[in-house]
């Protein structure tokens, strides 16, 4: 174990040096020090919170999963990327257009419908997995890794062969892409409503974990899944249920990331298992409290680093998610919120 | 290991020479002697492409297993530290009027070997140390946040690379337009590494990384570091990853952060997962069957037929392992195992001895 200095000194010494860099001298920065600059500053505070909202529905889905049944579903990404093609096609279906869609032609209806049609698609996709591939080798977590791994590389190659390589079309709702002024710069109306639709998620989950029977079922398993079966309660059921949800989240995830990036091409799979990864190592494998903690972090981290990055060395912004990963692995091995076994 | 010092009693060296002439290690020395002879016969295709590329995913599946077998570690970030050392040869290699990415310090090839192992084992100390602290299924998440993480380093910082990569990227004369000679040092390189993580096992460091394996909480409250023996395994792994991503890199003149994307990670340990996780010998076994399949299955004439060409590969792979997961999780050396063990009952219960238990439980030894 390290001594405790050392860990507090880790933790401290990088933020206290990372905060007096952004408020005072980040002179030359495409972002300007925070004292000159604080229009620029809440800017790139607002693109870290609204970044994590989507990072937050994707990892708590992955984060429910695991801390449940101890599955790490590695084709977490892969339902991503599924859901945002299966919104792609019934949006594009529905506004009448192939290619050149302009958010001004999508109607609400346009997008709520596909966001809800590709995540109950994505979830049954992901009950099917678990049901037949999942079940029978509960508690074997390497081998179900490696399963899940193998489907992400299935479901990778048949993707591109359906929807080829180039990206295609995804986009908000016309009513939510307008542009407000927020100390005098402009701002995006689309990533706050990503960060509500995200907090409506999230607000949605914590009832549902805590205030309901079946949530309370969920987080006794999480604590003693052996106690909760001796309990007569059909656990079976509520693993099934859980793997709907999570895929569900990915789903959601996958239709908002997106209409984020306006478009939807292969890889993102991978990125986003990443961005999965980063949030629950951070937060703590199986916390949903910690994929809160951990998407603030990281969505921070990947708003604030380039920003405040001399012009010319931005391309070293990717230092820093890794930075951020290795103070957290050196002071908490097990992340923030999460239990050592 | 056999004890060639004070004369030993007939007895005992009669013993340990049964102890070396174990089926196992019969099959690998023929299996050796035929990799060295098969210039002499083989087709310039097979020896230079095929077997060339299946030793060089063999050494670095190796690292994957020897990890996996006496550590308990399932590391994804082993194709990432070959394309650590392959990136550092090609930034030390490449002339400074080529026309190329990179630092283009143009040195001698020899040098730039060591310089890049150097890197690649202090990356990989450091990644260790990180890493050391977890296992099983937490060590494999952070060593594919490594993997990944690494792919956006090196596509994202332009002077050491970019996403387009090093090119024109020469072996040093000695391998130069002598690929057959390239395929021999890597027989030998393959061999050195087999007898290396073998040899290990049975020191006092393989030991107690074993024990670690299995009882880290006992192994700690024993005295021993249980990171610090989990940091130099990986450390050990990662030099040896470096020596497959040089002779990768030499292969291929050149080196992009595609290559050590998430694809080709993946694709490391399904040769590894083909082999099986916790045999040695199955990760060149694996990475064979691996280069086979990616460069032959496009000739079988029902291929075409029912719509799997050569661009839906990964389907394939992806199958294969989905099938070895289901079927059989220690892969192919598993299923060598069972077989064997089958046919030893077989024999055993027509000998009518039937009552003695089976040695060797399938998979459990590495």
């Amino acid at each position: 174990m390290l001594p405790r200095w050392v860990s507090r000194a880790a933790v401290w010494v990088p933020v206290a040096a990372a905060a007096l860099w952004v408020l005072v001298l980040a002179r030359n920065t495409s972002a300007g020090p925070a004292i000159r600059e604080p229009g620029e500053f809440v800017v790139t505070l607002l693109d870290g919170v609204t970044f994590a909202g989507l990072l937050f529905v994707v990892a708590s889905g992955f984060t429910l999963i695991f801390g449940l049944m101890r599955t790490v579903n590695m084709a977490h990404g892969s339902l991503f990327l599924g859901a945002a093609y299966v919104a792609h096609e019934i949006q594009t279906n529905m506004v009448g257009k192939d290619a050149n869609i302009d958010a001004r032609d999508v109607s609400l209806l346009a997008w709520i419908l596909p966001l809800l049609a590709a995540g109950a698609v994505v979830a049954l996709l992901g009950l099917l997995m678990q049901q037949l591939l999942l079940r029978w080798n509960q508690g074997q977590d390497l081998r179900q890794a490696l399963i899940t791994l193998a489907i992400s590389v299935i479901a990778a190659d048949q993707l591109l062969a359906h929807f080829g390589g180039v990206a295609q079309p995804l986009k908000w709702p016309g009513a939510v892409t307008h542009f407000f002024e927020i100390v005098g710069e402009r701002y995006a109306t689309s990533r706050l409503f990503m960060l509500g639709v995200a907090l409506l998620v999230g607000a949605l989950l914590w009832l549902w974990l805590n205030r309901t029977r079946m949530g309370m079922v969920i987080r006794a398993g999480v604590d003693d899944q052996e106690m909760v079966r001796a309990l007569g309660i059909n656990i079976t059921l509520v693993f099934a249920i859980t793997f709907v949800v999570g895929s569900f989240l990915a789903g959601v995830g996958g239709v908002l990331g997106g209409s984020f990036a306006g478009s939807v091409a292969p890889g993102v799979d991978g990125a986003w298992l990443l961005n999965s990864l980063v949030v629950v190592i951070i937060g703590g494998l199986g916390s949903v409290k910690g994929a809160v903690a951990g998407s603030l972090l990281y969505g921070m981290v990947v708003a604030l680093s380039p920003a405040y990055l001399p012009a010319g060395y931005t391309y070293y912004s990717v230092i820093f998610t890794f930075a951020l990963l290795a103070v957290v692995l050196a002071v908490r091995p097990a992340g923030l919120y999460g239990r050592v076994e | 290991m056999s004890p060639t010092g004070a004369a030993p009693g007939r007895a005992q060296s009669r013993r340990t020479l049964r102890r070396l002439l174990s089926a196992r290690n019969v099959v690998v020395a023929a299996a050796t002697a035929l990799a060295l002879l098969l210039p002499l016969f083989g087709s310039n295709f097979f020896v230079e492409f095929v077997m060339t590329r299946t030793m060089i995913l063999g050494i670095a599946a190796a690292t994957i297993v020897f990890l996996a077998a006496y550590g308990g570690m399932v590391s994804l970030a082993q194709y990432l530290l070959a394309g650590v050392a392959g990136f550092m040869v090609g930034n030390a290699v490449v002339a400074q009027d080529a026309w190329s990415k990179g630092l283009k310090l143009g040195w001698n090839p020899w040098v730039a070997v060591l310089f890049a192992l150097a890197v690649t084992t202090a990356v990989a100390f450091v990644l260790g140390a990180l890493a050391s602290r977890t296992t099983g299924i937490y060590f494999l998440m952070i060593t594919l946040t490594y993997a990944v993480i690494g792919y956006y380093v090196f596509g994202s910082i332009t002077p050491l690379s970019g996403f387009g990569g090093i090119t024109g990227i020469d072996p040093p004369g000695l391998f130069e337009d002598h690929p057959q000679r390239m395929y021999l040092a890597l027989v030998v390189l393959s061999v050195l590494v087999y007898v290396a993580f073998r040899v290990l096992a049975v020191t006092p460091f393989g030991l107690a990384l074993q024990g670690i394996r299995d009882d880290p909480v006992r192994m700690a409250s024993l005295g021993f570091n249980v990171s610090l023996h989990r940091t130099l395994a990986f450390t050990l792994a990662g030099f040896t990853a470096g020596l497959a991503g040089v002779f990768n890199v030499w292969w291929n003149g050149q080196i992009d952060p595609t290559s050590i994307s998430i694809g080709p990670t993946l694709d490391l340990l399904i040769v590894a997962v083909i082999g099986g996780t916790l045999s040695l010998e199955g990760a060149w076994l694996g990475a064979f069957v691996f280069v086979a399949a990616n460069n032959y299955l496009r000739n079988l004439p029902l291929v075409d037929h029912i719509g799997i060409t050569e661009a839906r590969f990964n389907t394939i792979v992806g199958v294969l392992v989905l099938l070895i997961m289901i079927l059989s999780p220690d892969g192919l050396a598993g299923i060598i195992d069972r077989i064997r063990l089958g046919l030893r009952r077989l024999v055993q219960l027509s000998r009518g001895s039937g009552a003695g238990p089976p040695e060797a439980a399938a998979g459990s030894a590495p």
